[in-house]
């Protein structure tokens, strides 16, 4: 994904190729099968660019890579076929939504956990000091302020 | 001479700096308030000295003095004039130069317009500014120096990367600068308070306004990225989830929390320590940011192994800053007095579950954007983390965040009446479910989900009108009345609907777009026409042009629907000799808020075309939402409960009377 890479005007020293995904010749006749392949394509990475997917991506990688996945899909395979098959060449790199297993687990949990475990603190928090406590009063002020106060005031005063 | 020059005012600067980090500090210390009032001259001096050096090399690269190594780099003579400017901060060193100039800028304009904060106040401020600007001018003396000279200077420069020429990118990078610096602001207000050890609602009302500039910025500066890389980049994506906007869009979301706070800590003298922690954990952000962006650390972990310095030198500066920062919160924080007792369902309350959706989301996106780092580094692990996961994970937040905007503001303080509100809102929620029954009869094709999210958008705007409707008393009231209510209104609660009207308006924006974007991707040669939403869109021919620094291929388009021309567009790929590559210029036609979107591949040798024509419903709203939620922004910025204590206008006026 170089994109906005450039926005913050970054990697100027890469080639930026005109962006054209998908090409004409590559689509497959069979609009369902189509969509098919359009929707695992946004789901995998092209592997030479930057968190790119292949639906994305001109490079010649991606190409081959949304060539195999309509060949997967024209041979019969299903959608979980066609992101093993891929996954067993290149890696868990490949997919752009990394699967649930041991190591991605803090990752998908984390948000759900953070969510329910801050959410209850928080309520618990709350209630306890509302139910609790009396209003802390505010501090009292510095001299400084308190001068500043007077003058503030007297400002008011003349100006009536 | 003039490179030399803008290197020599960057070093003063960094002495400017180094004094202003120390000398107020003994200056609070002793109560002695000349010192304390050095940090105002060396404020006011620094911004002198770096706006010189910026200068310099602004007119380094307009001269095309290709001596200098980073003009040689990114200029070249044919350049136009526009884009030699803008190329300035299209490099690493030069918009690095852009990054402490405007932190000098904000640091200039507390030392100018801080007149009503307390000396000691202002001192601490400034100081700790001044420690983050020490930093990152060293950073750009020792490894990022822009004014670097070419031993034997070459006669034509390299130019700047092709994509960068334009006008989207000659705004962005500032307008985001200006908002992920602006943040430094809140964090030197929340580190001089944790060392001052007093923190109170008036400090939150010195906070908010340099809170709210910095997040107007970055607002628009995150939605201009995104329009330019909707138009540049040649296939109509507008967000990408790559680390580099997470980068910009993590500051936002606790930039967010942040106001969101503040205004309950200024109102209600609560959440005072959440306001601090959030202060230090939004300009955290931006540093990471930084860090990301300028490492090299996302392109991949061994280009960073390989050339670690500049790297390193920041990770330094984060961890320094970041630490410093969180250690000082954690052995302060607890001395900070809690006031403000509140119900769970208040206004309080719901400003508390703004807080932890936008705090829960922002983990979602850090994480999502450094695990793969982290996976790498130490297990060896290569995974990605892309656009399918945060749709997964991001989204439903911002679900339960979008429902829930519509009570925050009609909610009582200290204690709310939800039954109450939710009756309140009754009319809105009819509307948002109307919406959704429309959209549903009328859709053809897409998710069962996107007519729920148009209505959920839908709501969210007739909620903004309900809370603005209720305040002036539209409907049960005369209408003079009304127009007089609605003038008295604070300009706060008028920011209040119209920020948030504009999410449900992106909303609406987003699903449309995602939902229904129509494409067709074909061959052309002259005369074809392709059909696609109800247009007919012909290839009338191919022209080739000479531009300043690039020749450029012209296709033009006969776009008709029903026989009537509509328009001719004119989408065209450029390529640039200098660096050997080509742009995409897409072609752009309006049509109320959607847009028929192409442009052009690469053409074979019979003449035809490679084509790819979109038809964009409803996009324009994307970017719509985040204007009217900076124009809130800007109008609760110009509130009076903002603008009271500040420069006194009738003092001002005194002044300007001649002598009676």
């Amino acid at each position: 994904m170089r994109r906005m890479m450039a926005a913050f005007a970054l990697l100027t020293l890469l080639a930026w190729p005109a962006a054209h995904a998908v090409q004409p010749d590559e689509i497959m006749s069979d609009p369902a099968k189509e969509a098919r392949a359009r929707e695992l394509s946004r789901e995998l990475r092209c592997m030479v660019c930057q968190n790119q997917s292949i639906d994305d991506s001109d490079a010649p990688l991606a190409r081959d890579l949304r060539l195999l996945v309509r060949e997967r899909i024209g041979a019969g395979d299903s959608n979980s076929q066609v992101l093993d098959f891929l996954v067993a060449r290149y890696g868990e790199f490949v997919l752009l939504k990394p699967r649930f297993e041991r190591q991605t687990l803090v990752l998908w949990l984390l948000g759900p956990l953070l969510l329910i475990g801050g959410g209850l603190t928080l309520w618990l928090q709350i209630r306890r000091r509302a139910q609790s406590g009396a209003d802390v009063p505010a501090p009292p002020l510095t001299p400084d302020e308190q001068a500043r106060l007077a003058a503030l005031m007297s400002d008011e005063a003349k100006s009536r | 001479m003039i490179a030399e020059s803008g290197h020599y005012a960057l070093v003063l600067a960094l002495g400017l700096a180094l004094i202003q980090s120390i000398v107020p500090l003994i200056g609070a210390r002793l109560r002695d308030a000349a010192l304390m009032n050095v940090a105002r001259s060396t404020a006011l001096a620094q911004l002198l000295f770096v706006g010189a050096s910026f200068v310099a090399l602004v007119m380094l690269h307009v001269n095309s003095d290709f001596s200098v190594a980073n003009v040689y780099e990114n200029s070249h003579s044919m350049k136009p004039l526009l884009y030699k400017i803008t190329g300035v901060w299209g490099n690493h060193e030069g918009s690095m130069l852009l990054w402490v100039s405007i932190l000098a800028l904000f640091g200039g304009l507390v030392a100018a317009f801080g007149n009503n904060l307390p000396l000691s106040l202002r001192a601490h401020v400034l100081a700790v500014q001044a420690w983050v600007a020490s930093a990152f001018y060293l950073f750009i003396l020792v490894t990022s120096n822009p004014f670097l000279r070419i031993a034997n200077p070459p006669i034509e420069g390299r130019d700047l990367n092709p994509v960068l020429q334009d006008i989207g990118l000659a705004v962005h990078p500032p307008m985001l600068y200006l908002g992920y610096v602006g943040f430094s602001i809140s964090f030197s207000f929340a580190i001089a308070a944790l060392m001052e050890g007093r923190i109170d609602a008036a400090w939150a009302r010195w906070v908010r306004p340099w809170t709210l500039v910095a997040w107007i910025f970055l607002t628009l500066g995150i939605a201009m990225g995104s329009y330019w890389a909707y138009y540049e980049l040649g296939w109509g994506g507008w967000w990408f989830w790559d680390p580099v906007e997470n980068a910009s869009l993590m500051p936002w979301l606790s930039g967010t929390a942040l106001l969101h706070s503040a205004l309950v800590m200024e109102k209600r003298n609560a959440l005072k320590v959440w306001t601090i922690l959030l202060s230090i954990l939004t300009f955290s952000l931006s540093l990471l940011g930084t860090f990301l962006v300028r490492s090299g650390v996302i392109t991949s972990v061994h280009a960073f192994a390989t050339d670690p310095t500049r790297g390193v030198f920041i990770l330094l500066i984060l961890c320094l800053f970041i630490g410093g920062s969180l250690s000082l919160f954690a052995g302060r924080a607890t001395s900070l007095k809690q006031g403000g007792l509140f119900a769970p369902i208040s206004r309080e309350g719901a400003l508390v579950l703004n807080n932890l959706l936008l705090t829960v989301a922002c983990a979602v996106v850090l994480f999502g954007t450094l695990y793969p780092l982290a996976m790498e580094m130490l297990a060896d692990f290569k995974m990605s983390v892309g656009a399918p996961f945060y749709n997964l994970t991001f989204a439903p937040l911002f679900v339960l965040l979008l429902l829930a905007v519509p009570f925050g503001p009609m909610l009582a303080w200290k204690r709310g009446d939800l039954l109450g509100v939710t009756q309140r809102l009754l009319a809105a929620g009819v509307t948002g479910l109307v919406a959704v029954a429309i959209v549903w009869g009328w859709a053809r094709g897409g998710s069962a989900l996107a007519p729920l999210a148009i209505g959920l958008g839908v709501f969210v705007i007739a909620g903004a009108v309900t809370d603005i409707v209720e305040r002036t008393g539209l409907v049960r009231l005369p209408f003079a009345t009304v127009l007089h209510r609605a003038r008295g209104l604070p300009r706060s609660a008028w920011g209040t609907a119209f920020a948030h009207a504009g999410l449900g308006v992106a909303l609406i924006g987003i699903v449309c777009e995602t939902t229904w974007n129509s494409e067709h991707i074909a061959t052309m040669k002259q005369n074809d026409v392709a059909q696609i939403a109800g247009f007919d869109v012909k290839l009338d021919g191919l022209l080739q042009r000479q531009g300043p620094n690039f020749r450029e291929m012209i296709a033009q388009f006969n776009v008709s629907r029903d026989g009537e021309t509509l328009s001719v567009m004119t989408p065209s790929k450029r390529s640039f000799t200098t660096r050997g590559s080509s742009t995409t210029e897409a072609a752009l036609l309006t049509r109320g808020a959607s847009q028929l979107y192409i442009s052009l591949g690469d053409a074979n040798a019979e003449g035809a075309i490679a084509v790819r024509i979109y038809y964009k419903p409803m996009v324009l709203m994307i970017w719509w939402g985040p204007v009217l939620m900076a124009f809130g922004g800007v109008l609760s910025l110009s509130d009076r409960r903002l603008r009271v204590g500040a420069p006194k206008p009738a003092r001002a006026k005194q002044r300007l009377q001649p002598a009676e």
